[in-house]
């Protein structure tokens, strides 16, 4: 009901759609001259944070081998229950994974592998082109995380713990 | 004069060409007219993505060809999709629908001079497809025609949101279509023809009527929106209400087509304007363009004039598409019959009863007196339309005004205790 609504007298400067039209198309003409935002990206990229977290990746050491030593804290700790871990044992009694999978399909990307990893092994990555043609392309072997070469995230910079 | 190069100098007669090479010239002027025109409307497509963009600060399609391979891309895309059919759509109407209403959009073009006749040495060619005496007419007519492609889109679809949307573009062609009627009626009030070429001959040797007729301008522009349902009266469509209305139910080429409709209805609408108002392929300030002989130089020249004239208008649609949101549909309609059709119906009156006496004062059409005092007319009705009627009226704001007796009784029954107040003066 119309009762109570206040209609003001304002200036035809307020009211006028004549004008008030002019001056939205004088402002979209400006515009069609300014400076383009958009990011062409396959060939120019954004750059990502270094506490980006994305695909993983397991280091290696000097000689070659995963550092990973099969403790079992990161399938406990992930909360997507994305990793797959059976640990073995060589002759010298040093353990290593047998089974290292990681499901980037479950993995909800929180970076607690990372976090709680005793020997800094498993890292999630500063990484986001990750499309594959099938479901099982997901599934990340062992070999394939140590095959990345991607830059991994770091969780924290010493210099700024708060990340500010 | 400037020296023509030799091939363009050919004065040739200046007799009417005969049967043979008039039915050669049409032919080859349909097919050159019709696929130049096709082509516009595909790049259209393409020009409205880029001033979007533009407007946007983005860069718009940019990937096939540059660019400018997109139109193509699309229409292979449009081929190649499937063909749906509702099950309980109308099948006959419901094919013949995007023909329908992408037909007369094209036609209507037949009529619509150009350039200036060409002379070539087989006689005057006209460089209008169809040189009809009714030409003016024949525009109003097939202009009405296009809606019938649009309610039959809605009613064969079968589907609520696509019945809404034609029934909602029905009413607002038919309530657009009268005020744009009555719009052009000072314009051939001063041409006394409704010839299309005699109305642009008028405009070349007096003065062009945007500024003899400003405000007659101005609602057919508004009309014109309206009739090419875009922004801000794409009712019809309306995304945010109705799905995309009448053509829901449509994919593939016919969505394509009722696509295509659109943008030549667009190009229609501003030859049109350019046409009317604007001089059509008359070159401003000049007389030499519209007096024999006609050489092929004159007919180049009102050719790109035309051209350019109608591409501003086809820019200043895209441009107000992106500048300004959707009307209500009360407010469209209230914008229709409250406002343009009273107005167009008095600036009849205004402009017929000026002319009448400017012709009994002796004063000749074509003479400076003549135009001066239109001109003046002209100015009074701007400053009373833009400065005096233009105050928050043009488009009703999103209350109604009650008179002062409803207010007092309403104000009586929702609150008894309190004495009935002045209510607080308008506007």
């Amino acid at each position: 009901m119309a009762i109570g609504v206040k209609v003001v007298s304002r200036p035809i400067d307020e009211v006028s759609y004549v004008r008030a039209t002019l001056g939205g198309m004088k402002r979209t003409l400006r515009h069609v001259f300014e400076e383009k935002v958009t990011t062409q990206y396959p060939e120019e990229k954004e750059s990502i944070s270094k506490r980006w977290r994305g695909t993983h990746r397991m280091l290696t050491t000097e000689d070659g081998k995963a550092k990973c030593v099969g403790c079992g804290l990161c399938p406990s700790v992930c909360p997507a229950n994305c990793i797959k871990l059976v640990p073995g044992e060589d002759e010298q009694g040093n353990r290593y994974p047998l089974v290292f999978e990681i499901d980037e399909f479950r993995c909800i990307f929180c970076g607690y592998c990372q976090e709680v990893c005793p020997e800094e092994a498993i890292h999630v990555g500063r990484h986001y082109e990750n499309a594959e043609y099938s479901r099982e392309g997901f599934v990340y072997d062992l070999e394939r995380l140590m095959a990345q070469t991607h830059p991994v995230c770091e969780m924290w910079d010493p210099a700024d713990p708060k990340g500010e | 004069m400037i020296p023509m190069p030799a091939l363009l100098e050919i004065a040739g007669p200046t007799t009417e060409p005969g049967f043979g090479v008039w039915l050669v010239a049409t032919i080859v002027k349909m097919i050159i007219v019709f696929t130049l025109y096709m082509l516009g409307a595909a790049l259209f497509t393409l020009a409205e993505r880029k001033i979007s963009a533009w407007m946007q600060d983005r860069h718009g399609p940019n990937r096939v060809g540059k660019g400018w391979l997109q139109p193509i891309a699309d229409g292979v895309k449009n081929f190649v999709k499937e063909e749906t059919y509702p099950d309980a759509a109308n099948l006959p109407l419901f094919i013949l629908a995007p023909m329908l209403s992408f037909i007369p959009a094209l036609v209507t073009w037949a009529v619509i001079p150009f350039a200036a006749p060409w002379g070539s040495r087989w006689g005057i060619i006209e460089m209008v497809l169809a040189p009809m005496p009714v030409g003016f007419l024949f525009i109003l007519a097939f202009s009405s025609v296009g809606i019938y492609g649009i309610v039959i889109a809605g009613w064969a679809s079968n589907n609520k949101y696509a019945l809404l949307g034609s029934i909602r573009s029905s009413a607002q062609m038919v309530s657009y279509e009268i005020a744009m009627g009555m719009s052009t009626i000072p314009v051939l009030l001063l041409a006394g023809n409704v010839s299309m070429s005699k109305i642009v001959n008028q405009q070349a040797f007096e003065t062009w009527n945007v500024l003899n007729l400003t405000v007659a301008f101005f609602i057919f522009l508004i009309a014109a929106f309206a009739e090419t349902n875009r922004l801000p009266f794409d009712l019809p469509e309306a995304e945010s209400e109705l799905i995309t209305g009448y053509h829901t139910e449509y994919s593939a080429m016919k969505f394509s087509l009722f696509f295509i409709a659109e943008y030549c209805n667009m190009l229609t609408a501003s030859a049109l304007m350019a046409t009317l108002f604007f001089g059509g392929w008359d070159i401003p300030f000049t007389l030499w363009d519209n007096v024999a002989p006609h050489t092929g130089l004159k007919t180049l020249l009102t050719l790109a004039a035309f051209t350019t004239k109608t591409l501003f208008f086809v820019f200043f649609f895209m441009w107000i598409r992106w500048t300004l949101p959707r009307f209500r549909y009360d407010q469209l309609m209230s914008l229709g019959w409250k406002f343009l059709l009273p107005l167009a119906l008095g600036y009849i009156v205004a402009v017929s009863g000026t002319v009448v006496t400017l012709d009994a004062l002796g004063f000749a059409r074509g003479s400076v007196p003549f135009h001066t005092g239109l001109i003046l007319l002209n100015l009074a009705a701007v400053v009373i339309l833009f400065n005096i009627v233009d105050r928050g009226r043009l488009i009703s704001p999103a209350f109604s005004r009650l008179n002062t007796r409803d207010l007092d009784k309403l104000r009586a029954v929702s609150a008894p205790h309190r004495a009935p107040r002045v209510p607080e003066s308008g506007d």
